[in-house]
């Protein structure tokens, strides 16, 4: 008998179980997976044997390329989206990352023992075992990375969503906004904020903006900088501001930074900055109407 | 697994306590990398507050000496790290600031704590301002040298 470990010879070794006992190969993984309990979710023995399928189906391309063996998984398209697809599904279905990667990791036994029909060898085996382990490491931590990118793309958009919910422009009166702050104000939440009630004072041809800070934690010099900033942008569209919510421990601790808002109308509760805010619209204009004709 | 030299660590540190009363927490190290840093930063520091008894309004001016501290450290230091500790005295429970970075120092102190300086584009109040809200305030620093920042603010003065 031909006794070859070179690795082209283990290769087409491969590939050759790869396509002569596909079926079994997949079945072998399904089992697996399902034996240890590797799944973290209820996804249907049908999906995984699709996934195995596909996976199964890729890798015969994968390594007819050519392509070094820890390359194998990253040069191929068609089997790096399979091992892709597989991760972001279980990334989904709320798998942790060390279970899917796992998973993929599973699949070596499974081609171990494909090839292990076609060859008793030991020196073969010991070779094929090393190949496989190389090759699918390569998967393994591609699933990995995949994982933790899906779950990072997650919280990307929420954060983004959260800027955007936390931050809305509502009309209290006529031609008076409000803003209620939501958490901390930094340069990004800032610029939101100043977009949003710029172009609403536009829209609405506001006369004042009430920004409520009620739930904003803790005004540092940063977050007052970024208050003046919005108030300054304001009054160069020709609207007044008004900021309220400044809460007794907030005000405390501003004059103790000796951070100087006096040139700026404050209010305690949202409700006083309201009855501040139709007093400077009712109030006595040049021709003693309301501002309709503004 | 505890290392053997860890376990006879923690029970010498039991069966010996030192002057501070029974149970002050550990101190925690927090890292400045980033301004997300500074959030987690100012969490922490608000649930340290809560801890040792403060006030809703201590609360407030220990965690906003915090974030000014924190908020140097990111912007001119270029990042470093919030250690909370939590010191007694008789009488009295404190919570300690130790704000550290390897940046290029404070070159003239006693300018930085002035009202209105600044070499960035901020107020100038952070410095002094944490100064203020803060009982026991100390500055190491010098061009090269990096900044330490300790503040102490006690239940009882």
């Amino acid at each position: 008998m031909r006794v070859s470990t070179s690795e082209a010879a283990v290769r087409e070794r491969l590939t050759r179980a790869l396509r002569e006992r596909d079926a079994e190969i997949a079945d072998r993984w399904v089992e697996l997976q399902l034996e240890q309990a590797l799944l973290g979710t209820d996804i249907s023995e049908a999906e995984l044997r699709e996934e195995a399928d596909a996976l199964i189906d890729a890798l015969v391309p994968g390594l007819e390329s050519g392509a070094p063996v820890d390359r194998v998984v990253t040069s191929n398209s068609g089997l790096q989206e399979a091992v892709v697809r597989l991760s972001m599904r279980r990334a989904r279905g709320g798998a942790t990352p060390t279970v899917t990667s796992l998973a993929v990791l599973a699949l070596k036994e499974a081609l171990l023992k494909a090839v292990q029909r076609e060859t008793r060898d030991a020196e073969e085996l010991f070779a094929s075992a090393v190949f496989i382990n190389r090759l699918l490491d390569v998967a393994g931590a591609l699933s990995f990375e995949t994982y933790v990118e899906g779950r990072e793309e997650i919280i990307r958009r929420q954060s983004q969503q959260l800027m955007e919910l936390s931050t809305p422009v509502v009309r209290l009166w006529r031609q008076v906004l409000a803003v209620p702050l939501i958490g901390t104000l930094d340069t990004a939440r800032t610029q939101v904020v100043m977009e949003n009630l710029l172009q609403a004072i536009q829209d609405h041809e506001a006369l004042v903006a009430i920004v409520d800070i009620t739930g904003v934690p803790t005004v540092d010099t940063a977050v007052a900088q970024h208050l003046m900033q919005t108030v300054n942008a304001v009054r160069l569209m020709g609207a007044d501001c008004v900021i309220s919510g400044v809460r007794p421990s907030i005000a405390q601790t501003i004059a103790q930074l000796g951070i100087d808002l006096s040139a700026i109308l404050t209010r305690a509760t949202l409700a006083d900055a309201l009855a501040a805010a139709i007093k400077l619209i009712d109030g006595p204009g040049p021709d003693g109407d309301d501002g309709e004709g503004r | 697994m505890a290392l053997p030299g860890e376990s006879a660590l923690a029970s010498w540190g039991r069966a010996v306590p030192t002057s501070a009363e029974e149970g002050a927490p550990a101190p925690s190290a927090h890292v400045v990398r980033t301004e997300e840093d500074l959030l987690t930063v100012r969490h922490a520091v608000r649930a340290a507050t809560v801890e040792v008894g403060f006030g809703l309004v201590d609360q407030t001016r220990v965690v906003t000496a915090a974030s000014e501290l924190a908020r140097n450290a990111y912007v001119h230091g270029g990042g470093g790290t919030v250690t909370i500790e939590y010191p007694r005295r008789p009488g009295a429970r404190g919570l300690r600031l130790v704000v550290k970075d390897d940046g290029p120092g404070i070159a003239d102190l006693d300018a930085a704590l002035t009202d209105g300086f600044t070499t960035g584009s901020g107020l100038g109040h952070g410095l002094g301002g944490a100064r203020r809200l803060m009982d026991e305030f100390t500055v190491q620093t010098g061009p090269g040298e990096g900044t330490v920042v300790t503040a102490t603010r006690w239940t009882a003065r």
